[in-house]
Parts: structure tokens; C-alpha cells; sequence
């Protein structure tokens, strides 16, 4: 290889993933460290992610970084019809590292091999989002004090949801047992759940919230789009069903975070933001944390 | 009465003879090998009758030696070939094709919305199956089955 990039949270060992987080909690305590004084880094974001690039290039900023780029494709030379290769072999020219998002599956991979700097993937349609599941780790084992032996509790769209996979994948490598609750219509995909039988780690399913969440360490809830479902009728039954609220939380765990990656809409109702359980706007955070842990790490200079 | 004229395919004396391609297969196969830019001398012959396969194809390659790698690379359209490689005339080997652990090229990747269907790459697959062919694609990470298996 012939620079280190993040692409796929599978790229990164075991050890790698704890050593990032080790170093994000380091950023944590002291956030404000000019390690990118001499750095040019470009955020290319083929596709708007308000969310996303603002936590990039508030981490960039608070090492001191200087920004290029662009934050959709209308204002970019995309337009014009040229190819992915050809912006990152130009781009590749004015910068030291390349923070992507496009919505092309397999766009960072290829991007990551064209360019001689390394590439930072900020999500690929429906594909990766490593930086995503890395601040999803750091507040589950900033919260819980470990990431093993925890119950953990996915929730909303489990078909599409990346995310969800992403975070599947790589609390797998730690004893975690899984639960799963989702409609019919948007269950874990099979591949999922054969790959944590190949692991021997225990999972279940549900197909609505019950009594079962108190057994819950963290619960990570996601959106149910409407666009998901082929019937609508289907969508207006179950919208509300995988829906959180503060009565709900009662009698749960002490421990118990309620996790989200955000945007949300309805999914957790906004009476659960005074419970001290809700952690989705700490989860934010931490990203900043993580990503500037991510870019000093992939820039060897941590 | 005449007897009818009988063009004889002449044995090969040094090359490779590779049996059981599935007729509808025979063009990817020359394709994949490239057997359509080389100036050895080639004979091939289709829709011969096959118990195992219906209709086969058959191709002979005079002077021509496949190392592993390049031949298995027909195992995703002739999955049950089989190859003679002949000396002085003799068959002194037989080989069966296997399914490789990295595809190249070859196939499509069958996600609409992979990279490969937008920009001039070359696909690489990981094969993560190989009795029922699946492929894992290198860039959008998606597995395309034997069902949905396309060759280029």
C-alpha cells in the first residue's frame, strides 16, 4: 500500500482501533493541539453532510489545520463531467491528507488508491463510514468503562442502516451480545447474523420494544425511513412502534446510554433528552476527538 | 458414390487441449484467454455432444502452456473443464480448473451503485464462495452470487 488510509472500518486490527481510541481520549483532555500547523487537508464532499463535515473540520481546526475544498458537487469541477480519478490525482497535488464523502459505494477504496496521500472516508452511499463506528466505540467505552461483555441493543433499520452494520462488524471482535429490534421489513440482513454464529456470539431478535430493554448496557437507536418501505400502509403501522420515550427508560440499567448517529426525527422523543441516559449529543462530541485521533494517526504525527 | 470429404482435426503434438467448456461458453472462454490475439495454431469445435454437459465445446492449442493462474481464470464460465496437456503426441498430464481466491477483471460487479459501474476500474473480487460462486467486490464491499453474475 502505498500510503495508510481509512476506507472500510475493516481496514483497521483490533489493536489499531484501541490505539486510536486511546489517543482519541487524549484529545479529549486536551483538544486544542497545533499538530496540523504545517497541514493542508482537503474535505471533498461529493454530496452535502452538514453533520459529518462540520465535526472534520472543527477536529482540523482544533489541531490547527488549514481547510481546501468543497461541500457539494454542484460547486465542484464535478459538473463538468470529470472523473473521480481526475480530481483526486489534482487534488491529491495541493494537500496532505483527503477527507472524502461521495455517494458512490467503493469511491473512497478507488480514490484511496489513486491518491499518494492518504484518503479518510467520510461515508460512500451506503457502504462505509468508518469514522462514524470509531466515535461509536469511544463513547461505548467511554460510558461503559470496557467494550467487553456488553449487551448491546440496535434498533430501527437494520437492513439498510450502515451504521448499524458498521458497528455490528466491530463490536464482534469483543464479547458483545446483540439484540435486534426492527419491523419485519428491515430485519438484520443473514449475512449478519451468520457471521456472529461463525463467532459464536449470541444474538436475538424482537420486533418490538419490550421489558427486554432492561437487560440493555447500550441502546443504539436509528431512523425508520419512510422511502424504505414498498407498502406505505406498512410504514404508518410500525412508525410509531420504534419510537423511545422517557417512561421506557424507567427500570433500566444505571448504565444504560442511549445511543444515536443523528439526524433524528421522531425515533427518540424529545422528552428522553433531560434523562441522563441520552448521550446522542455527547456521541457528537466525541467524534471531533475521534477524527483528529484518526488524522494525527494517519498523518504519523501521534 | 463419393465418399464424403472428412476435414480431420489433426491431434496436436505439443500444447494443451481443454475439454468440458460449456458450449455457450466457448467465446467467453477465448475471450478470457485471449486466445483471439495469439498466431499459434488453434482448433476448436462447439455444440459436440456431452452426457455431462448437453452440448460442449472443445478447444486445442498447439505450443501453448497455461501456468495455474492464467487457466483458472475461465472457472467462472467453465466451472467443470478439463485440461490434457499433450507431449510428443501423448498426454502427459490432466488438470481440472479451480475457482481462484482473487478475481480480476472478468466479472461485473453487480451493484448499480459500486464504482466500477460508473468509472473505467477493473474489478477485483475476493472469492468468498467457491462451490456456488460469490464474489466479494474489492471497492463497494457488496458479494455478487452466481445468479447475478455477469461476465465482461
Amino acid at each position: 500500500m502505498k500510503n495508510k488510509s481509512l476506507v472500510s472500518i475493516d481496514d483497521l486490527s483490533t489493536d489499531e482501533m484501541v490505539s486510536i481510541l486511546d489517543l482519541a481520549e487524549k484529545f479529549e483532555k486536551e483538544p486544542s493541539q497545533r499538530l496540523l500547523e504545517d497541514s493542508v487537508i482537503a474535505t471533498l464532499f461529493f454530496e452535502p453532510s452538514t453533520r459529518t463535515r462540520l465535526s472534520f473540520e472543527s477536529a482540523i481546526s482544533r489541531l490547527g489545520g488549514k481547510i481546501i475544498g468543497f461541500t457539494d458537487a454542484s460547486s465542484s469541477s464535478v459538473t463538468k463531467g470529470e472523473s473521480l480519478n481526475d480530481t483526486i490525482r489534482t487534488v491529491n497535488n495541493y494537500c496532505d491528507l483527503i477527507v472524502m464523502r461521495h455517494p458512490v459505494e467503493g469511491s473512497a477504496r478507488l480514490a484511496s488508491e489513486i491518491a499518494d496521500v492518504p484518503v479518510v472516508n467520510a461515508g460512500d452511499g451506503a457502504n462505509q463510514h468508518p469514522t462514524q463506528t470509531m466515535l461509536d466505540l469511544y463513547s461505548i467505552r467511554k460510558t461503559q468503562k470496557s467494550l467487553d461483555n456488553l449487551n448491546i441493543f440496535l434498533v430501527g433499520d437494520l437492513k439498510y442502516g450502515r451504521t448499524v452494520h458498521s458497528l455490528l462488524m466491530a463490536m464482534s471482535r469483543w464479547n458483545t451480545t446483540f439484540n435486534f429490534i426492527s419491523p419485519d421489513e428491515l430485519k438484520m440482513p443473514v449475512e449478519y447474523k451468520l457471521y456472529l454464529d461463525s463467532l459464536g456470539l449470541k444474538y436475538y431478535e424482537h420486533s418490538d420494544f419490550t421489558d427486554i430493554i432492561k437487560e440493555a448496557d447500550v441502546i443504539y437507536m436509528t431512523r425508520v425511513q419512510k422511502e424504505r418501505f414498498s407498502d406505505p400502509i406498512e410504514y404508518e403501522k410500525v412508525k410509531n412502534v420504534y419510537v423511545l420515550r422517557n417512561h421506557m427508560l424507567r427500570d433500566t440499567k444505571e448504565n444504560l446510554k442511549v445511543l444515536h448517529p443523528l439526524p433524528r426525527v421522531n425515533e427518540i422523543h424529545r422528552d428522553v433528552d433531560v434523562n441522563t441516559k441520552s448521550y446522542y449529543f455527547q456521541q457528537a462530541l466525541n467524534g471531533v476527538y475521534t477524527r483528529q485521533a484518526i488524522l494525527t494517526r494517519l498523518l504519523d504525527l501521534k | 458414390m463419393k465418399e464424403p470429404k472428412q476435414l480431420s482435426v489433426s491431434a496436436i503434438e505439443n500444447g494443451t487441449v481443454i475439454d468440458h467448456i460449456p458450449a455457450s461458453a466457448l467465446f467467453k472462454v477465448i475471450q478470457i484467454l485471449g486466445l483471439d490475439k495469439i498466431s499459434n495454431q488453434i482448433t476448436f469445435g462447439t455444440n459436440l455432444e456431452s452426457k455431462k454437459l448437453g452440448q460442449k465445446a472443445i478447444i486445442k492449442l498447439e505450443g501453448i502452456f497455461f501456468e495455474d493462474d492464467d487457466i483458472n481464470r475461465i472457472a467462472l464460465v467453465a466451472p467443470e473443464a478439463k485440461l490434457n496437456i499433450i507431449r510428443a503426441y501423448e498426454v502427459v498430464d490432466k488438470n481440472v480448473v479451480k475457482v481462484p481466491d482473487q478475481i480480476t477483471g472478468i466479472a461485473k460487479c453487480f451493484n448499480p451503485k459500486c464504482i466500477t459501474n460508473f468509472e473505467p476500474v477493473t474489478t477485483r473480487f475476493k472469492v468468498v464462495s467457491k462451490k456456488d460462486v460469490a464474489l466479494k467486490c474489492h471497492y463497494c464491499e457488496k458479494i455478487t452470487d452466481q445468479e447475478h453474475l455477469v461476465i465482461l
